[in-house]
């Protein structure tokens, strides 16, 4: 059963010639209790599909429901059942981390009691500071805050928008164990974020530019579907090998990848790994480390952007 | 100055701030080669903007020496700032300001002539691909240009050292790598730069790499040293088992 379906969703900002065209002609479904992420850079158009979800912004066309409601109808059943974290921390800042909960809590006809059991996990790790001011929280428990605020009137769907950008790697890893747990309860999670390692988490993924969606599938399709053969190599100074690789004549793409290079080939050039370390050794190198490896979310998005 | 001294642009000893009770950073040393790509990694909270603003000389240590460019941190803060460069992930242009502005504007600031503006500003705004957006306002671009820019700004008056905090968060992967280039690139013509950053494979990108963990570094080197040492498959490794014996939550 879909808790969300998109059709053909388009929004416009601006006039003439200034007219910029944010999200393209953008349709895909989201199943109940899915982690289904967008997946994309900044000015992507994953804020806009958000605010226009959430009822916050009305789209120039297309429609989409929200477990079966109309988002633009039937707006204030779907404010009633969808939790949402914006990118912008939202919270009120001189409110104390409690009355913001119980805030929230009240705003929805409910109580931090009632619901106490769902958001347990994620506030005891703020509880010690449950006094201090909203605006006087790090990043990390800002967003623990938040998330428990959009928790509060146990929605049936969740967004969070960019939950995790510039949060360090250990926090966003919690991140996305509370996460996990969430979606063990049965509550459907649309996230945005333009870290692909975390795009490995989601269910499904849907990789976005400039307002269009590239691909919609599965992190394990979309490793397997990626046309072309990599390398992944390791032979001394980053750029060194870059360069020396711009001129290897099956190249299709090269480009840095942590501590190793990746080069792309075509697979119907049967370039072997052997290829690869003697024109390098050729190109005087030495240490040559090489081997074919599966693409990952990374590889997959940079092939989609170039092309 | 002996050749040691000419080499080191940026040496910190047992550098401490402290708030109230509280120390943000506490008694950190290390030397940053000229010309060396410096990561300066850490948690959320571990004290890596504290320890900036130190280096910056925006803010005066509570103990420790440092100097940075050969200045003193505590008695040559403005001399500090006219030889270095800055850009952070939140605010680094004026988003009211056309590309064209921007470039004046920080290039006045730090003393490059109206003359020398022209010419050395239309020839960068070639490099990066920018000159049909040159009257456009920034807050108009897409933040990956805007990013390159405010690079590209930061380095404009050839400072001896660049810092980047975060420069390239939220930023696509291919533009991420092109920003990597413009990194190497000044580098090559002796820019020290010192960067943080959240992508552990950027990590992998920097000469050395410190990882500051409750006001301390708790691991400095090469990344592959680093990935020896802690046993570990990749920096997102070495990260996670250094940052896992944090104490403090951050602040």
């Amino acid at each position: 059963m879909n808790s969300l379906t998109v059709e053909n969703l388009t929004k416009t900002y601006g006039k003439g010639k200034e007219k910029v065209l944010a999200v393209d002609d953008v349709s895909f479904e989201v199943k109940c209790g899915e982690i289904f992420g967008l997946i994309g850079p900044d000015g992507a158009g994953k804020t806009s599909i958000f605010r226009m979800l959430t009822t916050l912004l009305l789209p120039d066309s297309g429609s989409a429901t929200i477990e079966n409601f109309d988002m633009v109808k039937n707006y204030a059943e779907i404010r009633k059942i969808l939790g949402y974290m914006p990118g912008k921390f939202s919270l009120y800042q001189d409110l104390t981390i409690e009355e913001n909960l119980y805030f929230f809590a009240s705003i929805f006809n409910t109580t931090v009691a009632e619901n106490y059991d769902l958001i347990k996990e994620i506030y005891v790790q703020i509880e010690p500071f449950k006094d201090r001011r909203a605006g006087k929280l790090s990043g990390g428990m800002k967003q623990k805050l938040a998330l428990c605020c959009a928790l509060i009137h146990q929605p049936k769907v969740l967004f969070l928008d960019e939950p995790t950008t510039g949060v360090d790697p250990v926090s966003r890893k919690e991140f996305w164990e509370m996460l996990k747990r969430l979606k063990s309860r049965g509550i459907t999670i649309v996230v945005a974020t333009p870290y692909m390692d975390e795009a490995a988490l989601c269910d499904r993924i849907a990789l976005m530019q400039n307002g269009k969606i590239l691909s919609i599938e599965t992190p394990e399709n979309i490793s397997r579907d990626f046309p072309y053969l990599i390398f992944e190599i390791k032979a001394g100074r980053t750029s060194r090998v870059l360069q020396a690789l711009e001129n290897f004549k099956h190249k299709k793409n090269v480009y840095a990848y942590g501590e190793f290079v990746h080069l792309i080939t075509d697979k119907n050039e049967n370039v072997r790994p052997e290829n690869v370390k003697e024109y390098l050794q050729n190109e005087g190198f030495e240490n040559i480390e090489i081997k074919l490896v599966q693409a990952s979310i990374e590889d997959s998005f940079i092939y989609l952007l170039s092309n | 100055m002996n050749t040691e001294f000419q080499n080191i642009a940026i040496k910190a000893e047992n550098l401490t701030k402290t708030f109230g009770n509280f120390t943000a950073v506490d008694h950190i040393s290390f030397e940053v080669k000229k010309g060396e790509i410096f990561g300066f990694l850490g948690a959320n909270g571990a004290g890596k903007t504290t320890a900036i603003q130190l280096l910056c000389g925006l803010s005066i240590p509570s103990s420790g020496s440092a100097t940075i460019a050969g200045f003193d941190v505590y008695r040559e803060t403005e001399k500090i700032k006219k030889n270095i460069g800055y850009m952070c992930q939140k605010f680094s242009l004026y988003g009211n300001l056309t590309v064209w502005e921007n470039l004046n504007f920080f290039g006045g600031i730090y003393g490059i002539s109206r003359g020398n503006l022209k010419t050395k500003g239309a020839e960068l705004l070639e490099k990066i691909g920018l000159e049909h957006e040159k009257n456009k306002l920034v807050s108009e671009l897409p933040l990956g240009w805007k990013q390159k820019l405010a690079f590209s700004v930061a380095v404009f008056h050839e400072p001896q050292i660049v810092f980047l905090d975060e420069p390239t968060g939220g930023v696509d992967p291919v533009t991420r790598r092109q920003f990597w280039k413009m990194i190497y690139e000044a580098s090559d013509r002796g820019i020290t730069v010192f960067v943080t950053t959240h992508y552990m494979d950027e990590a992998e990108y920097c000469e050395r790499v410190s990882i500051m963990l409750d006001g301390k570094i708790a691991a400095l080197d090469t990344p592959s040293n680093l990935k020896k040492d802690f046993n570990a498959e990749n920096m997102d490794d070495v990260f996670y088992e250094i940052a896992r014996g944090a104490k403090r939550m951050d602040n």
